[in-house]
């Protein structure tokens, strides 16, 4: 078979980008240490989640020294909890599933971004640096009313913070 | 070669009436289009927000399922019947599978159509996706199955065409356009594969109480074994026309016919392993499983930047052939006159630019910004609703002559028709896409919400809501004028002549430079069978060990022995 030599130097070169693609992706994961959306959170039984102990008792807890986490439950249409209220510098890890359908979890303009899943817990660590209202919407189509599906994390700074601190 | 409508009647008959089917839904589709992009932006509200969901499904399922394969099958009916130059081998098993596409269109459509109507209870409300448990009525997925079915039938209607061929061939080279269709429909049995277990193992047992409940995580791996690859379904038809079809209408021919091979061959192995890249942001998937179905995808890319280089040098060929040179001149001699070659032209640059766009897809940490946002709209309306459409759109101009037998009625008509839906889309994908980044949903009735608000760093989000608005009008107004056109061609208005008989010329670097391994088409389909089980095993196991074939239960044996005891009663109808 003949190949032409802009042909050849055109593969080459096609090969190298593919291959530099995979390779900063993986930089990111290993090098960089950024964590996906993964297994990590564990299965669970969506008829039964007030008797789980995560999930009968929703909402946020402090758990150290600038460290939160928030146990959400997704039900069309609503999250519980959908107001959060964290001070600012915390370390917050979301535990979330959902109870009827498939929805998402997207906190607007950022890259905190999962889907949660009827039998899954996905489970994402979030850092707050900065003190501002954070919007968050449900972006998996999961009913009639799935547009008013939304919720607001309120980060203060920390001498405002009201919680359980 | 004499005209095909005139050559093989039957099977342009068949070619015709798929063509027709396929309109129908792309007009459908369209409209539906049309009212979605009015409503979310909020100028032009004539439904309320939930029967907004409706029309989406209605919207997804006509353009992505309907429109592109009913094209598909028509398209690849005339490749191989026009190819081999043989009829069809038995043309009542060719009208059976055609028959079973419409009927499973309607099934699945009544059910639709039932959104519409607050007086009954039937309604399938549940996207393209039909993520369970969202439920929808049983006849949706009882009618996908049977389209389904019918696109195997017409997979095996032309691998008997080839087969007889062969015996009467021996030692040739398949023709190019037969070898095309046969890797594409390989590859869509895999995949394809993925969406009937779905629906038959799964779902309908779901739905019919034959099961205790279904296990959301694993009917949705299930949807997007298949859900990616489709998309390289609707895409080889538009290759084969890049490939074939547009070096011709350039004024020149294929640069290479092995290299044309090689890439359906990849296209064959790596489209069903990728899958999982759709599932990035999915609890219950670790992270080297969605690592691999990253690699798979990069390789993919590998495919189509061969055939950007293919399809400019035989472009370029073309025009250097009609006269033209310089570095960047020779492009003034190409035929922009005509829209077969224009609109090709136009799809194939924005197939370009969604490359690009879908490498950030591809990439799973970029992805977390772009998941189900608008941006992922934008790519998918530069590939399928560019790439494939606009090219099955263009190539119609080129081929509705040669299977009803008369030319169509302007030239100028269907230049000014691609042109408008090119300009359409630069407006609304590119705010897609950069509405997108700003985060809003896709797939929304109404994306102004109490406590979130998006921001954009450049312009603002009424501006860009303005320019969906204004792309999608430009779009239906193509539409139209596609529709217009085809009908005034279709019942020969313009009383036009019989198109001047042509073939295509045969590539510069003929079939017989192409090694003979490329026809073991067992080969290739056993490497892709590996490389599935390779991707998909593991994940599978892991997503059914967690939580059940049938939602959650403590053993995997356990569960799959209630399957087969279910399984086992619901076919000898003992019903504990």
């Amino acid at each position: 078979m003949e190949i032409h030599r802009y042909e050849k130097i055109w593969f080459g070169v096609a090969v190298l980008l593919i291959v530099a693609f995979i390779g900063t992706v993986a930089y990111g994961a290993v090098g960089a240490g950024i964590e996906m959306v993964d297994d990590d959170g564990g299965t669970i039984d969506p008829n039964n989640l007030s008797d789980h102990e995560r999930f009968g008792d929703t909402g946020v807890h402090q758990v150290g020294d600038g460290e939160f986490e928030v146990n959400m439950i997704a039900v069309h249409p609503s999250f519980i909890p959908n107001d959060i209220e964290i001070p600012e510098g915390s370390t917050v890890t979301f535990y979330m599933t959902a109870s009827d359908v498939t929805h998402g979890f997207n906190i607007a303009g950022t890259n905190v971004n999962s889907m949660i899943i009827p039998g899954q817990i996905t489970e994402i660590t979030v850092e707050f640096d900065e003190s501002g209202t954070y919007g968050f919407v449900c972006h998996e189509y999961c009913g009639s009313l799935h547009h008013e599906m939304e919720g607001q994390i309120q980060v203060v700074p920390e001498d405002e913070f009201g919680g359980d601190a | 070669m004499g005209v095909f409508a005139h050559e093989y009647p039957n099977e342009a008959g068949i070619v015709r009436a798929a063509l027709a089917s396929s309109f129908v839904a792309l007009l459908l589709g369209g409209v539906m289009g049309l009212i979605q992009a009015l409503h979310r932006t909020g100028y032009v509200q004539v439904i309320d927000d939930s029967t907004y969901y409706t029309v989406l499904t209605l919207h997804g399922v006509s353009l992505a399922i309907l429109f592109s394969i009913f094209f598909l099958v028509g398209f690849f009916q005339w490749a191989v019947t026009d190819s081999l130059d043989r009829p069809s081998e038995d043309i009542r098993f060719t009208k059976l599978w055609y028959a079973l596409m419409v009927l499973g269109s309607i099934m699945a459509a009544v059910p639709i159509l039932g959104g519409f109507i607050d007086q009954t209870e039937i309604s399938a409300d549940v996207l393209f996706t039909f993520y369970a448990p969202l439920e929808a009525h049983p006849l949706f997925y009882a009618g996908l199955a049977v389209f389904i079915i019918g696109t195997w039938l017409a997979g095996i209607d032309w691998f008997r065409s080839w087969w007889a061929w062969k015996q009467k061939n021996r030692g040739e080279k398949t023709p190019l356009r037969t070898f095309m269709v046969l890797t594409t429909m390989l590859m869509w049995y895999l995949a394809s594969a993925g969406v009937a277990i779905a629906v038959i193992f799964f779902l309908l047992p779901w739905q019919l109480g034959l099961v205790g409940g279904v296990n959301p995580l694993l009917t949705r791996t299930l949807f997007w074994f298949f859900g990616h690859p489709v998309v390289y379904f609707w895409l080889m038809p538009v290759y084969m026309m890049w490939y074939v079809i547009l070096p011709k209408l350039a004024g020149g021919r294929l640069f290479s016919d092995p290299l044309a091979r090689i890439v359906f061959v990849l296209f064959l192995v790596l489209s069903v392993p990728t899958g999982i890249h759709h599932q990035y942001v999915d609890p219950g998937i670790s992270e080297g499983f969605k690592f691999l179905a990253m690699t798979n995808t990069m390789f993919l890319l590998l495919p189509s930047l061969l055939t950007a280089f293919t399809v400019v040098a035989s472009i370029e060929h073309g025009a250097r052939q009609r006269g033209g040179s310089g570095y960047f001149r020779w492009l003034t001699d190409l035929p922009w006159n005509r829209p077969a070659f224009t609109g090709m032209a136009l799809a194939a640059l924005m197939f370009a630019a969604a490359g690009f766009s879908g490498m950030v897809n591809a990439g799973m940490n970029f992805n977390y910004l772009v998941h189900n946002t608008l941006w992922i709209v934008g790519h998918f309306h530069l590939t399928v609703g560019t790439a494939v459409a606009l090219s099955f759109m263009a190539s119609t101009y080129w081929f509705l002559p040669k299977i009803t037998g008369h030319k169509v009625f302007s030239k100028r008509l269907g230049l000014v028709q691609v042109v408008v839906w090119f300009i359409g889309m630069v407006f609304m994908s590119n705010a897609m896409h950069r509405i997108g980044l700003a985060g809003e949903p896709r797939r929304t009735a109404d994306p102004f919400y109490d406590g979130v608000t998006f921001e954009t760093s450049l312009g603002t989000i009424s501006e860009l809501h303005a320019q969906i608005a204004l792309g999608s009008v430009l779009l239906v107004v193509s539409l139209l004028l596609f529709a217009a056109h085809i009908l005034l061609s279709w019942f020969n208005f313009a009383d036009k002549d019989a198109p001047t008989p042509d073939t295509i010329p045969p590539a510069l670097s003929g079939p017989e430079h192409a090694p003979a391994v490329l026809e073991n088409f067992r080969l290739w389909t056993a490497i892709a069978i590996g490389l599935i089980l390779l991707t998909y095993t593991l994940p599978i196991a892991a997503i059914v060990s967690g939580n059940g074939w049938f939602g959650p239960v403590t053993t995997f044996i356990g569960d799959t022995s209630s399957f087969l005891t279910g399984l086992f009663h619901a076919v000898f109808g003992v019903i504990p």
